[in-house]
């Protein structure tokens, strides 16, 4: 599936948190949305799977405005991963990962349910904590329950706030390779708000990098990744390197 | 097929069993719940202070079902006239405290909401007594017409006041004890200007009782009862998914300020219409939600029903013991529910292995 962000405006009370966002994802690819803090990296991701009502512009899914679709339509091709989750019940992992399939559902769970529920649960390797509780897990398999759970939705675009930044790098690297298998095995596009350049550089196809609500650089890792950019954009002196893959690879010095 | 996907196989098999397993469990516990209650209720009827043997009471219950010989006048009377329709009000009762408990802790995601924390049950003592006070009888229709009037318009203060601040759960919330804590107040200065009658009427009501059932008060709640609960169950997996948080919820495609809304009137109605007719009865609402966490786990399909039962339950053994422990006189229900209950829910919290909510 396509999606295409264009001219999206996004507001809080009056101030602007987003201005004139316009990027295309196309099938199979992954975008890293990067940048400081406050920039609007979580807010546009919201913004695309309208968990936040954008105040102008359009998100469209194959040429489908989703602002014409029902809630239960919007998640079935999209599923939205937080950068923490916490239950306030206890449910167990089987539990959760099934909620993902509430937009499937009427009332009954069917076989079919449990069957994806499974199976995602064993793509994900957490088939062994599927009756643990939740709350009795570390913060590297909730954050796998999470994409669980949005991976059991089946959509075709996912959306991730910040993967990877409550994980030891043991961790980073077994989600990344994972979103790389689903984009490439099932033909997912992944749309991730990310804080470390270096993995961002290292998985993503595109990146869009944001400063002041509004798009600084969009292009390929290479393009986007220069010591130019991120000294305007973070304030910091960078040495960029190329990395064992070719990928840029950046070293943060000093702010400027 | 090398071994370690053999492995892997065998294992998603396994967590499939296992979830169906744990489904079916929830199942025969609930139904466990169900036979309980039912055994429960038979046996309440044939207690009470009136010397009737089991053999008689059920008769008069059999004999108005079916056609068969008459038993006393006496037995008819008391079964079917106070027992009967007092031990169905009692079930009515607890399954709407349990239901309503459920689905307020569910939409609210907080494990310490209950009918009594929103201001609900204040609301209604308020109604009660200003109806008292004005001069309406005790047990008439003004009073639980003005209690649950009264508890309904706490609910839209509530909410109204949380609407200003974007809806969150907090202002709801605190909204409701601080509603709570102001219809207190009017009570107490309705106690203070109130003559001996009135006063002694106030605190009954306060008190909350089971011994005004009768059979034209069940027509109303049983069919609003059994509507009402169907209503909020259609909601449980909205519930589900509004436990990981709002944002999760709507991901998953659901209106949350709609179902938020609508589960919330759905359990302020349902909440108001048995405690306006009984009194304040509390606990049941906190508490059957959590006990039954504990027997079928969060998932709102089974949880739901189960608090439901749970609240029929413990509700229907307080009011049997109420009425027949110190005979001929009774204690007031919502003294023993308290009683009963608090040591119990206390002793659970304490030894609890894991913890039950965030």
């Amino acid at each position: 599936m396509r999606l295409s962000i264009k001219d999206l405006c996004f507001g809080y009370n009056g101030s602007l948190a987003l201005e004139d966002i316009a990027i295309d994802v196309s099938e199979g690819q992954v975008v890293s949305l990067v940048g400081p803090n406050g920039a609007g990296k979580s807010t546009l991701l919201k913004c695309i799977d309208r968990i936040l009502k954008p105040n102008r512009g359009s998100v469209l899914v194959d040429g489908r405005d989703l602002a014409r679709m029902s809630g239960k339509e919007i998640s079935r091709s999209m599923g939205y991963v937080p950068q923490s989750t916490a239950e306030v019940f206890p449910y167990t992992v089987f539990d959760i990962v099934m909620m993902g399939r509430r937009p499937h559902i009427g009332w009954r769970v069917t076989q079919r349910d449990i069957s994806v529920v499974a199976e995602t649960l064993r793509f994900m390797g957490i088939e062994r904590f599927s009756s643990r509780y939740f709350d009795e897990l570390s913060g590297g398999e909730k954050q796998k329950i999470a994409m669980a759970r949005a991976l059991a939705q089946e959509p075709k675009i996912l959306l991730l706030d910040e993967p990877t930044s409550n994980l030891d790098i043991l961790h980073q690297l077994e989600l990344m390779k994972t979103i790389q298998r689903l984009v490439r095995e099932r033909g997912i596009s992944a749309v991730m708000a990310m804080h470390d350049l270096n993995l961002a550089s290292r998985f993503s196809h595109r990146v869009v990098m944001l400063k002041d609500r509004m798009i600084h650089e969009i292009g390929s890792p290479e393009e986007v990744f220069t010591q130019e950019n991120i000294r305007s954009v973070y304030g910091v002196r960078a040495e960029v390197l190329v990395g064992c893959d070719g990928r840029p690879y950046i070293l943060p010095l000093e702010a400027v | 097929m090398d071994i370690s996907d053999e492995n892997t196989a065998q294992e998603a098999i396994s967590a499939e069993a296992t979830y169906l397993q744990a489904s079916w469990r929830k199942v025969a516990i609930s139904l466990l719940l169900l036979a309980v209650l039912i055994v429960v209720a038979v046996l309440a009827i044939s207690l009470g202070a009136a010397s009737l043997g089991a053999f008689e009471s059920f008769s008069a219950v059999l004999s108005w079902l079916l056609p068969m010989e008459e038993p006393s006048r006496l037995a008819q009377m008391v079964v079917l006239q106070l027992r009967l329709p007092r031990i169905i009000m009692a079930v009515m009762t607890g399954l709407s405290l349990g239901i309503a408990g459920a689905a307020m802790q569910g939409v609210l995601r907080n494990p310490l909401v209950s009918p009594y924390t929103l201001g609900l049950s204040s609301g209604a003592a308020c109604g009660a007594a200003l109806a008292i006070v004005m001069g309406a009888e005790g047990g008439s229709y003004v009073i639980v017409l003005s209690a649950f009037s009264f508890s309904l318009l706490t609910m839209v203060i509530v909410y109204s006041i949380s609407r200003i601040k974007g809806t969150s759960v907090e202002t709801l919330i605190l909204a409701g004890v601080a509603m709570g804590y102001l219809f207190s107040a009017i009570i107490s200065s309705f106690k203070y200007v109130s003559g001996h009658e009135e006063l002694r009427e106030i605190v009954f009501w306060l008190m909350g009782g089971l011994y005004t059932s009768r059979w034209e008060n069940l027509t109303i709640l049983v069919p609003l009862v059994l509507v009402l609960t169907l209503a909020i169950m259609r909601y449980s997996w909205d519930l589900n998914a509004l436990s990981a948080g709002e944002e999760v919820a709507k991901s998953l495609g659901i209106d949350v300020g709609r179902v938020r809304v609508i589960c919330l009137s759905l359990a302020s109605v349902l909440t108001a219409a048995v405690i306006s007719f009984t009194g304040i009865i509390g606990f049941i609402g906190l508490v059957s939600p959590h006990l039954c966490r504990l027997l079928v786990g969060s998932d709102h399909r089974y949880l739901i029903p189960a608090s439901g039962l749970m609240g029929a339950l413990v509700l229907l053994i307080s009011d049997t013991a109420c009425r027949t422990a110190i005979q001929p006189t009774e204690i007031p229900v919502g003294i023993v529910t308290s009683f009963i209950g608090v040591p119990f829910f206390l002793y659970l919290l304490v030894r609890k292995k894991r913890r039950w909510w965030q």
